[in-house]
């Protein structure tokens, strides 16, 4: 038998701990969670995420609804995104969800929202593009206001693009916030817009082109005459896009639009102040909505079968495999908070299917082990010395535990792919619950059981070799 | 030695009834509802409601407020018991704005509706029907590539291929069996294909070689160990030496998976509960017909090789 190697008892040891650490319900540092580099800075967060039929909520899934000979492409579904995106943040809710599903598909997934012909509402209708005066101070992207043709339903905001004056290059720099309260005066809106393109500089610099209507014309070189050095805010659906500062009166109704824009900042604002609207018609495919208290119910209830059956399964293995089966069962322990602290750490939205196939996968878990330990059987049977039973049984065990770990993977990878093309977040959350248990099964039964096994043979070999019922023989 | 593969009849004629009854089921399902398998709203577009009143209320106001709204062919039912005031209603797709006027309308002229526990679900017929071709396409999809899989793992046993078609047999008996029994809940309970459903075929169509493939593992390694054994014999050693683990380690499976039919979460039953049944089936095709299936394949191009040699 190879040596028992004291490190590895100790790495799994340590992992278990970590883990069990993550899992626990419990306030963590802060420190610890903003170690979490691969999560989005500001939403670092060691918490369990449930999906909406879990928490309850309004999920609708949109689909871009082309009018005959407009131009469809990855860009302007983009823009339409981040456009519902924008909208669905006004509505002020937490952790809402705006995602594609394959190329011609966006879904949302609205917590705790009551009305859907709201919610519907706000994610199809048409944005409002107003410029309004900043009232002296520049107001910082993403800021929500309330101007003269009204105020925000709910607050909250949504960075778009950086920093950028009229007619000049001059950067700015942006300190104040909004007062509360305060009503700013809209000048434009974006109906008195009559072009708008995009352009870059000799100093290879990108700038925004425009022009108004004649009416809108007089009104804003007025306004611009009157207001040189000032701030103009422009702002889409209440929320403040970009701030520049007005650099000369701009009487013929054409200026332009210039900052530190990249390309795509650039050609985002210019489709923004284009169609105010979103690029592509959505048409609304599906929505449906949980109730929140029947999404906690089915929390209580899986967690209450998940518990009972994992005990049983525990218990059979207990009885059944005696000592290696109690092994098995600390594997399994382990298997759990491991896959418990992943869903916390990736992280993982938890849906009522995908608890069903990371309790499924914990009870499959075991058919690792107990071809591991079946094998060992036969081999003492047959009159093997313990050690070596034990690397007989593991060794030749492994083709069988490869092929069904990998053909697993295969079915839960199409599934995977079903359901991001449909937006049947349900299947997926079946796919990636069993997936992960799949690989981190390999982890814990493998290379954990191993591990125990060994360590435990290590220290009581002959004390095992005579008394073999304990090892279930 | 107990010997399995010998009363192979015996299980080809029991698989052969559960069949027979598979169909049975989904010809009834056919005649009363003119689907072998009664499909749900996410193949075929419309909408469901789950509203919870906060008193009782009748079956007719609720319908009327429906038919006021042009929604005449609503399908109203109580869930659970009476006093639970659970109604489930399902009519053609409503839009959003609909929701909103149906929800109100309700409020008003049938009860109070608990919203925290409203529950409703719209699908446009267009993306239905979008829906079942991707699922049929992602079945076909999935047999094929377990059946190369296993093809491939066993590229270097003799006659490779029969391991392949005695997985395909086994698995479409999963299949049948696991469809049969739907069609039969749908008569009984009205149960639906939705999403879930197809994700529980997809489940059932990869680990139809779990069980399959550890035997045929146990045969690749047992030929070369008793050459002086017949095929049959081989074959019966290495299904008596695995069928331990397979019965073990279905046990553990049908552990939890009854664990969350019983104590889980009332939605995902139907869900489980046919990956239930194919599962089962699948480690009983395995034994039972995919394995001495192969006994057969072989006992016949023996005989046939020894016609030839006759002849």
């Amino acid at each position: 038998m190879r040596e028992a190697k004291t490190w590895r008892l100790v790495a799994i040891i340590v992992v278990a701990l970590v883990s069990l650490f993550v899992a626990l319900n419990i306030d963590h540092p802060s420190w610890v969670e903003s170690v979490l580099f691969w999560q989005p800075e500001g939403q670092r967060d060691i918490a369990l995420r449930l999906g909406l039929d879990l928490q309850g909520g309004l999920k609708v899934l949109l689909a871009a609804d082309p009018v005959e000979g407009q131009e469809f492409d990855r860009n302007s579904m983009e823009t339409a995104r981040r456009i519902v995106e924008s909208r669905v943040n006004s509505l002020g809710l937490t952790e809402p969800v705006v995602q594609a599903q394959g190329e011609r598909r966006i879904i949302v997934e609205l917590p705790g929202v009551e009305n859907p012909e709201q919610a519907v509402e706000t994610i199809k209708g048409t944005a409002l593009l107003e410029f309004v005066d900043a009232a002296g101070n520049p107001l910082l992207p993403g800021t929500v206001v309330t101007t003269s043709l009204g105020g925000p339903e709910a607050v909250a905001g949504e960075e778009i693009t950086g920093t950028a004056s009229v007619t000049g290059t001059t950067a700015l720099t942006q300190t104040e916030s909004q007062a509360p309260d305060q009503v700013y005066e809209t000048i434009l809106t974006g109906a008195d817009l009559a072009n708008v393109g995009l352009d870059r500089t000799p100093q290879n610099e990108y700038v925004i082109p425009f022009e108004l209507k004649p009416e809108a014309a007089e009104t804003f070189g007025q306004y611009t005459a009157a207001h040189v050095g000032q701030f103009l805010c422009i702002v889409l659906d209440k929320s403040v896009i970009s701030c520049p500062r007005i650099q000369e009166p701009i009487p013929g109704g054409q200026g332009s639009i210039s900052g530190a824009f990249t390309l795509e900042e650039a050609r985002q604002l210019a489709v923004q102040l284009r169609y105010g609207a979103l690029p592509i018609p959505l048409r609304v495919e599906s929505f449906n909505r949980v109730g929140a208290t029947l999404g906690e119910q089915s929390v209580n209830r899986s967690v209450r079968a998940g518990v009972i059956g994992l005990s049983v399964v525990l218990l059979f293995m207990l009885v059944y495999y005696r000592l290696p089966g109690a092994l098995a069962d600390a594997a399994l322990i382990v298997y759990v908070l491991i896959n418990f602290a992943l869903y916390k750490l990736v992280p993982i939205t938890l849906t009522l299917p995908g608890i069903a196939g990371f309790i499924l996968s914990a009870g499959m878990a075991v058919d690792a082990n107990i071809l591991i330990f079946e094998r060992m059987k036969e081999e003492l049977r047959s009159g093997r010395r313990l050690t070596r039973a034990i690397e007989m049984g593991f060794e030749r065990a492994w083709p069988s535990i490869r092929d069904a770990q990998l053909s697993t993977l295969i079915i839960t990878g199409i599934l995977f792919l079903f359901g991001t093309n449909f937006g049947a977040s349900i299947v997926k959350g079946f796919a990636i619950t069993l997936a992960l248990g799949t690989a981190v099964n390999l982890f814990t039964a493998v290379f954990a059981t191993r591990t125990f096994v060994r360590h435990v043979a290590a220290v009581a070999e002959d004390w095992l070799s005579e008394r073999k019922w304990i090892l279930g023989v | 030695m107990f010997n399995i593969v010998q009363k192979r009849r015996w299980y080809f004629l029991f698989s052969g009834a559960l069949i027979a009854l598979s169909l049975a089921a989904m010809l009834v399902s056919y005649v009363r509802f003119g689907q072998p398998l009664r499909i749900g709203i996410d193949f075929t577009g419309g909408s469901i409601f789950v509203l919870q009143f906060e008193e009782a209320v009748s079956e007719e106001q609720i319908r009327d407020v429906f038919a006021d709204r042009g929604l005449d062919s609503a399908i109203v039912q109580a869930l659970g018991s009476p006093e639970e005031h659970r109604w489930q209603v399902r009519t053609r797709e409503v839009t959003a704005d609909e929701v909103g006027e149906i929800l109100t309308a309700l409020e008003e002229q049938v009860g109070a509706i608990d919203r925290d526990a409203l529950t409703f679900d719209t699908v446009e017929p267009a993306i239905g029907s979008e829906v079942a071709r991707a699922a049929g396409l992602a079945i076909l999809v999935a047999s094929l590539i377990i059946v190369a899989f296993m093809w491939f793992s066993f590229r270097n046993v003799p006659n490779a291929f029969r391991y392949g078609v005695c997985t395909i047999a086994g698995m479409s008996h999963n299949l049948v069996i696991a469809f049969g029994f739907y069609a039969l809940m749908g008569v009984v309970a009205g149960w639906e294909v939705d999403s879930l459903f197809l994700t529980a075929v997809l489940t059932v169509i990869g680990f139809s070689v779990q069980d399959v493939i550890v035997v045929f593992d146990r045969i690749r390694e047992n030929i070369p160990k008793h050459r002086d054994e017949p095929f049959e014999m081989v074959v019966n050693r290495s299904i008596l030496e695995t069928i331990h683990r397979s019965l073990a380690t279905q046990l553990n499976a049908m552990f939890v998976m009854v664990a969350i039919i019983l104590f889980g979460g009332m939605t995902i039953r139907p869900f489980i509960s046919v990956l239930l049944v194919g599962m089962v089936s699948e480690t009983y095709s395995a034994i039972f017909i995919a394995v001495p299936l192969l006994v057969v394949w072989e006992k016949a191009s023996r005989r046939r090789a020894a016609a030839q040699a006759a002849a």
